[in-house]
């Protein structure tokens, strides 16, 4: 144990280490998953009936509370009935992990050929242009917003204090307004990823662009640098890596927004995946739908980091993050 | 202490330095201040920064300004670069008022200021490109320019590879590309250590030889000023004002071993005197700290 701890304290350095934390991670909650679903003493507070026996409301593949169960035992015992048999199993929204792996694989590589359940691809596909869309939009006008925000403090006192305010509204708010603009297809959608994210973005952009350091801009002017060429020359290219940042950071906020858009008008995408699933009680497969948003906007942050490295040699920050 | 090795007067002057001064002064005038002022509008009300500061400056002079911490030296500096407006007088540069920046001034920070983005060769075309010069020519000059300061084989390197003194050779090749009239270095070599600085220096002196420029530099550090100045501007805090201007009596070239020289201590001596008067009465909390020493080791344990 003391080892351990040791380890812990003056570990995360060096390269393996972090390796070895960066798995641990990811293994220690996939543990305890493991644990609750497959060893029969932990949790498991329902019993799968394989056999009712004798007891006229139980059937096979019924999951009942395991004091119920017990009762019902004593109960065919005392009358001399077939008593039921069952196993341990836990309730029907914890599939076990090998069941939810089943199901992952099961919907990308077999996926459903009928339009009323969606296939899982199919829908994760839609999600991802409705995150695309919205967040190309939001770019568009708060990336060049927050930088002019940042560069002119008279522009920033006229823009951000409204931005300030209209950051509170909550995006959902807004989607019965969405659909009666923009109808009850993806239009709404990518409204409601826009205004939840295009706010913050301004005003992160801008405070980034603030931090740039004020002797860089006054270098350039000594040089003989006037007016747009500071923005284009100077501010935009000392922000940049930052910048990049923040658009993964922003990036990953339009996916918590995704959920909430996509319930309103008609349902699409990942969420009609995840409802369907879950109205007929496939918990295996929401779970397989949850964990492939995670991996995608994961994936997506880890392989934008990689290209950051490419793209800004000069940035320490990325070199030793 | 200086008064027991019996120094000659800091205004003694043997006939070569008097010499050169004399052609110094017959140059034209470069730059001339005229009853400077800055008032900042501050939280605790404005603070005068700047008071009535008038002096001229020959071309291809060597000037140094020092002055005590906070006397409104890096606010010269930078009203003479024009990225700071004078609340009061004027700055005239070849006899035309400067109005903002411009390339006819460069400037070298203490933060070295170098973009981070742009490799070292990068930076240096960063002037000429700004001013109109096409990329073959911006390129050709700037590799001319790393030469000068020694830095060709770092041409491709980016800023953050660099060393503080290699990236202050940048910035220094940076600024005079654009072949300024006046070069502005606001305490250049303050971050770098005793060693670098003086190689810096020597630099410095050799760079400015062999280019038409007038150099005014920042610094708080006596030895810097009178080793690398023709003159001292010497400033006085809260307001900051003019207290004298100095002609430094030691002769050209100037070497290292010249700090031990009568005229370079006497010079010294003068400028300790402005800089570091009498100290004041001791301030009330500054006599409440009274140490009590305790002691923690053996006996016999003694340092002394
Ligand atoms: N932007 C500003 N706003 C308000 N006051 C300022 C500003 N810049 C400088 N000052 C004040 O003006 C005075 C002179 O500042 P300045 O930086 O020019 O001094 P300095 O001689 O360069 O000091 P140091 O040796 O510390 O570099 C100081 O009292 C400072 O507090
Ligand atoms: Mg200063």
């Amino acid at each position: 144990m003391g080892v351990i701890f040791k380890w812990l304290a003056d570990g995360g350095q060096g390269a393996r280490r972090r390796v070895l934390l960066g798995v641990g991670s990811f293994l220690l909650p996939l543990l305890a998953w493991c644990l609750v679903s497959y060893v029969p003493f932990i949790w498991h507070s329902k019993v799968l009936i394989t056999d009712p026996g004798d007891v006229d409301y139980f059937q096979v593949d019924m999951r009942v509370d395991r004091s119920m169960f017990r009762d019902e035992v004593s109960n065919m015992e005392k009358t001399h009935q077939a008593p039921p048999v069952g196993t341990p199993a836990n309730p029907i929204y914890l599939p076990a992990p090998g069941a939810v792996a089943h199901a992952f694989y099961k919907d990308f590589v077999h996926p459903s050929p009928y339009t009323d359940t969606p296939s899982l691809p199919a829908s994760l596909w839609h999600s991802i242009k409705i995150i695309f869309w919205g967040f190309l939009i939001s770019s568009l006008i708060g990336v060049p917003l927050g930088i002019l925000s940042g560069t002119y403090p008279a522009f920033g006192r006229l823009s951000e204090p409204f931005i300030e305010f209209f950051r509170y509204l909550p995006a959902p708010a807004f989607g019965a307004l969405a659909v009666a603009i923009l109808g009850i297809f993806d239009g709404p959608k990518i409204a409601i990823i826009v205004i939840g994210t295009l706010f913050q973005q301004v005003l992160i952009i801008a405070n980034t662009t603030r931090k740039l350091e004020a002797t860089l801009v006054e270098a350039a002017r000594t040089l003989g640098t006037k007016r747009l060429r500071l923005l284009t020359r100077v501010v935009v290219p000392g922000i940049l890596p930052d910048l990049y940042r923040d658009q993964r950071i922003l990036l990953g906020w339009a996916w918590t927004y995704l959920i909430v858009a996509e319930l309103i008008g008609t349902s699409s995408g990942i969420t009609w995946f995840i409802t369907q699933q879950a109205r007929y009680q496939h918990f295996a497969d929401v779970y397989a739908a949850i964990i492939t948003i995670g991996i995608v906007g994961f994936g997506t942050d880890w392989v934008l980091a990689r290209i950051a490295r490419r793209l800004f040699p000069w940035d320490r920050g990325l070199i030793h993050a | 202490m200086n008064r027991e090795l019996n120094l000659p007067s800091y205004l003694d002057q043997s006939a070569v330095v008097r010499a050169r001064f004399q052609r110094i002064r017959e140059r034209e005038l470069i730059l001339e201040v005229r009853k400077l002022g800055k008032r900042y509008a501050g939280a605790q009300g404005a603070v005068e920064a700047l008071r009535d500061i008038s002096f001229s400056i020959h071309r291809r002079e060597f000037v140094c300004v020092i002055g005590p911490s906070g006397c409104g030296k890096s606010t010269l500096v930078r009203i003479l670069a024009g990225l700071e407006r004078p609340s009061a007088g004027e700055v005239l540069l070849d006899g035309k008022a400067v109005a903002g920046p411009g390339p006819d001034r460069g400037m070298v920070f203490q933060g070295y200021s170098l973009f981070p983005w742009l490799t070292v060769k990068k930076n240096v075309m960063f002037g000429p490109e700004m001013n109109g010069y096409g990329k073959s020519e911006a390129e050709r000059d700037a590799l001319m320019w790393l030469d000068l300061v020694g830095l060709s084989r770092f041409a491709n390197a980016y800023p953050h590879e660099l060393s503080g003194g290699m990236r202050q050779r940048v910035a220094i090749a940076r600024a005079l590309i654009n072949q300024p009239r006046i070069l502005l270095m606001d305490e250049p070599f303050g971050a770098l250590d005793a060693q670098t600085r003086a190689k810096m220096q020597m630099h410095l002196l050799e760079v400015w030889k062999n280019v038409d420029v007038t150099v005014v530099f920042i610094t708080h550090d006596l030895d810097e000023a009178i080793y690398l100045a023709d003159r001292i501007l010497v400033l006085k805090a809260h307001p900051g004002e003019v207290q004298e201007l100095i002609e430094v009596p030691v002769p050209r070239p100037r070497q290292p071993a010249q700090s031990l020289s009568a005229e370079f201590l006497a010079t010294k001596a003068r400028l300790e005197e402005l800089i570091h008067p009498a100290p004041p009465p001791e301030a009330e909390e500054e006599r409440a700290i009274k140490p009590h020493m305790i002691r923690f080791t053996n006996v016999a344990d003694n340092v002394e």
